[in-house]
């Protein structure tokens, strides 16, 4: 059953990516548990705007859980306390009376800070540009049915392409890594019989790419905690078997 | 002033017009395609599967979206599935059959070349998706599996899991991405259209403000295309993303581009009700799971029990036993204007009265609880994570939401818009769907309008300006485009007022609801013509936006969509009361049956009512473009 609570907030503020930052302390009263932590961050700007200071920026689209648009750090946990939950599918029930919550965007170099809450992640577009696609042009495709999938194969491969792209593993990862963000679209699409003939290619391209921005993994594990979508780090370590087949074989298919 | 509406549908026979119409048309060979610019507005299905195919066939092509990234579109969040006459199952679909569904399903209010051309290409889509390694379900056998949907008696729609729309647009944003790194589409991200701009009484670019910086840029092109989705959140709460908006396509309208059908909206029956007043958006709750469980509510008005408490006896399994053919299984819209019924009788459930059971205890109990985890496990977690109830052991509860918008900028047989050089596809055109949309159609639409209509339908456009370079961004034109931005966003900053824009979107939103919601009557339309302009008044006098312009100011963005859906609003209401019928989504209380089903007036309503905008504060024009059945009869649609 919803009840009302009364939480403090300390939330991140910055007016621009050069800006210096700080935290700023906000009561936030009477929130029914019924709502959403966005639901409630909205009741907060509505309550700022009233008293004439700037509201929150936050990000959100959907607020379904599927676009990835969200993310905030909460208490120190990417996307809050709840398992298997985007921010905006996390609602006030999980927090009591009287709570402390402490909210953050997601700190990574690669995820610079445009305003307050809101990060800058095209690095993670720029992974998918250097090889996250079966390179198929409109109107060449053979029968969909012409190539069988197991069951099993393409379970698997969805299971992968579940990612949201939201940015989590990366904010939870001490090292501020995005290899369960690479390898989810690597193996979703080096699973499948379709992406077989750019398979060591594209591995190798966007493994590399990732290098650029990103940090390097040390198999913490603390992404597929983080991760709304219940990501695998299977993913991760059948990435690096491809990535060390890719290295001798795009070498021998050069030479 | 404009003539009658001309859609220019190809002549020949229903089977052959697209084939051979897209022999007729004109080409630009491959040299050239790489000396015509073409905008794309928006990234979802249409926007980025268009801007891919452009880019593959050699088109310098620019893509705009207010998005941090394109896979973010608001497609990402479709459930169920994407038809396709493939008829894998055996089970007697054919083009012709998916053909004639849409049509009956859009009420008659659809055209049947476009709709014909959508069933043809469908099959194509789904040989596209698999081929860029979309994950959709598959039988034991390694073969594509289906299942059925409302409005159709076979089963046809390809699925992954509950999220088809979030596996079809990672595809077409692979395909993008894959152009972005080859050079032939430049991606500008977190770029909002605001002004369309023209020239010689043609669309030849765009002026977008950066949302990060607030610089104001001009984009010329020879052509612009905008799948900028639809007008849902005009309602405030919908289904749709919270950015969801209608600013491209109303700043196109108010630029000449005729807005098409505005009335027809979709309220789709399956979604979490409202809980309280800080709601910020309704979850739908995929159709398919109408495959599986069945809708009801008690007899008795105010049954004060649990649901487990109730004896089959005391239950109504109202579709089951109003539509004994279709069942749970009837179009949209009858499904939710049945749910209206039975919660305006005082036969709701839940706490707030607000809701009927959908009730999956008959198939866990027939399947075992893991094959229906395996069908929509998703769904169900998405459901108790926002509820907080299990509704593998209680049932669901569902209400209608405003789900998806049939009306949208009107567009010829090639989608290009009564202005010349603007194309819209997906959503925001008002093309396919009629009155009402079948499940399962957006996606296919969406799709068919990206990969296999655009990419043919543009060349015919761009071939007569051939050589012609496209208008500098230093012409007149784009400066006073430009100008208008920086008033607007003054103008916005300088208000100084009290209330918020959401506290206005939210009025807003209300007014819609009631009025020009579930059932419309001419009372209830008059008021809100009277009722919408003058809280638009009072939102242009008293909201208030604080902070600057040269900023990411998330305020300053939604004050213009919010203006936008004011506009756009009084537009529905106007749209609404003169087309006195029922059809599809539009339901007049003063045109039904005996029986309370939508009754239309062919004699005088077989039209589209395309409005022309006249300037502010001036009514718009209704213009008609008559619909021809030459194929299908026109019927009272039966599920019974």
């Amino acid at each position: 059953m919803s009840s009302e609570i009364n939480l403090t907030l300390q939330v991140w503020r910055q007016p621009g990516p050069q800006a210096e930052g700080r935290f700023v302390t906000y009561e936030a009263s009477g929130i029914s548990t019924d709502a959403s932590f966005l639901e409630m961050l909205d009741i907060v700007n509505e309550r700022l705007i009233e008293n004439g200071e700037e509201p929150i920026v936050f990000e959100s689209d959907c607020r379904e859980g599927i676009c990835g648009t969200c993310g905030l750090m909460i208490n120190g946990q990417a996307h809050g306390p709840q398992k298997s939950t985007a921010t905006c599918q996390l609602h006030m029930r999980s927090f009591k009376d009287g709570d402390h919550i402490v909210i953050e965007p997601w700190r990574a170099t690669s995820f610079p800070v445009l305003r307050d809450l809101a990060v800058d992640r095209r690095a993670m577009d720029a992974i998918i540009a250097s090889g996250g696609y079966i390179s198929v042009n409109t109107g060449a495709a053979p029968d969909a049915n012409l190539t069988p999938v197991p069951k099993e194969t393409a379970d698997t491969a969805f299971d992968a392409a579940a990612c949201i792209g939201c940015g989590a593993c990366v904010a939870a990862c001490p090292n501020s890594a995005a290899q369960l963000f690479t390898a989810a679209k690597v193996q979703h699409l080096n699973l499948l019989p379709q992406g077989q003939a750019q398979r060591w290619a594209r591995t190798e391209a966007m493994v590399e790419t990732m290098e650029e921005f990103f940090g390097s993994c040390t198999n913490h594990g603390e992404c597929e905690e983080a991760c709304p979508k219940d990501i695998p780090i299977d993913f991760i370590a059948w990435t690096n078997r491809d990535y060390i087949k890719a290295k001798v074989k795009n070498r021998k298919l050069a030479g | 002033m404009l003539g009658s509406l001309d859609a220019r549908i190809p002549a020949g026979s229903l089977d052959s017009k697209w084939t051979d119409h897209k022999f007729s048309m004109r080409l630009v060979n491959p040299n050239n395609k790489r000396r015509f610019d073409v905008i794309v507005v928006g990234s979802g299905l249409a926007g980025a599967s268009a801007a891919a195919s452009l880019g593959e066939l050699g088109y310098r092509v620019k893509v705009l979206t207010y998005h941090d990234s394109p896979r973010r579109a608001h497609s990402i969040a479709a459930q169920g599935g994407i038809n396709a006459a493939k008829n894998y199952q055996n089970d007697g679909d054919s083009v012709y059959r998916l053909f004639y569904d849409t049509i009956k399903g859009g009420d008659y209010r659809a055209r049947e070349a476009n709709v014909y051309r959508l069933a043809e290409v469908s099959v194509d889509i789904i040989d596209q998706a698999t081929a860029q390694g979309v994950p959709f379900a598959r039988e034991y056998g390694g073969l594509l599996d289906n299942r059925s949907f409302g409005g159709a008696q076979v089963s046809r729609t390809f699925y992954a899991r509950g999220q088809t729309g979030q596996q079809l647009l990672l595809g077409a944003y692979s395909a993008l991405m894959r152009q972005v790194a080859a050079g032939t589409v430049e991606l500008n991200t977190r770029s909002e259209m605001l002004e369309l701009v023209m020239h010689d009484g043609r669309a030849v670019g765009v002026v977008t403000r950066d949302l990060i910086t607030g610089e104001i840029v001009p984009h010329s092109a020879h052509a612009v295309v905008l799948a900028t989705g639809g007008y849902g959140n005009v309602y405030f709460l919908s289904t749709n993303a919270k950015m969801c908006n209608v600013t491209a396509a109303w700043r196109a309208h108010r630029k000449g581009a005729l807005f098409a059908n505005p009335c027809y909206t979709q309220i789709h029956p399956t979604c979490i009700p409202a809980s309280d007043d800080f709601q910020s958006k309704l979850t739908l709750m995929s159709e398919s799971l109408r495959n599986d469980g069945r809708i009801w509510v008690p007899v008795a008005h105010e049954d004060g029990r649990e649901p487990h408490e109730i004896p089959d006896a005391d239950r109504d399994y109202f579709l089951e036993r109003k539509y004994p053919a279709f069942g749970n299984l009837v179009p949209r819209d009858v499904a939710s204007r049945n749910a209206k019924t039975v919660v305006d009788e005082g036969r709701g459930v839940g706490p707030l009265r607000n809701g009927v059971y959908l009730d999956f205890s008959g198939a866990v109990a027939r399947d075992g609880e893991a094959v229906i985890r395996a069908k929509y496990g998703n769904l169900f977690d998405m459901y108790e994570r926002i509820t907080g109830e299990d509704p593998y052991t209680v049932p669901m509860r569902i209400y209608p939401a405003t789900h998806y918008t049939m009306g949208g900028l009107w567009v010829d047989y090639e989608l290009m818009s009564n202005v010349p050089g603007l194309f819209v596809l997906g959503e925001a055109n008002f093309s396919d769907h009629g009155a009402n949309r079948l499940g399962a159609s957006a996606l296919m639409q969406g799709l068919a309008d990206g990969y296999f209509v655009l990419p043919y339908t543009i060349g015919n456009y761009l071939s007569d300006f051939l050589g012609d370079p496209a208008l500098g961004t230093s012409e007149p034109v784009f400066a006073d485009a430009e100008q208008a931005v920086a008033d607007e966003m003054n103008r916005w900053l300088s208000i100084g007022g009290t209330r918020s824009v959401d506290h206005y979107h939210r009025e807003l939103g209300k007014l819609v609801w009631d009025y020009i919601g579930m059932a419309r009557n001419k009372t209830g339309l008059e008021k809100a013509i009277s009722e919408i302009p003058a809280l638009r008044d009072e939102y242009l006098r008293n909201v208030r936006v604080l902070g600057s312009a040269d900023t990411l100011n998330q305020s300053l963005e939604k004050a213009g969509r919010v203006a936008d859906l004011f506009e756009l609003g009084e537009l529905m209401a106007r749209d609404a009361l003169a087309r006195e019928e029922s059809c599809g989504g539009h339901f007049r209380e003063e045109h039904q049956t005996e029986e309370g089903e939508a009754m239309r007036d062919d004699e005088n309503f077989t039209h589209v009512a395309a409005w022309e905008w006249n300037g502010e504060g001036t009514p718009q024009t209704r213009h008609r473009e008559e619909l021809e059945f030459e194929n299908v009869e026109l019927s009272q649609r039966s599920y019974k």
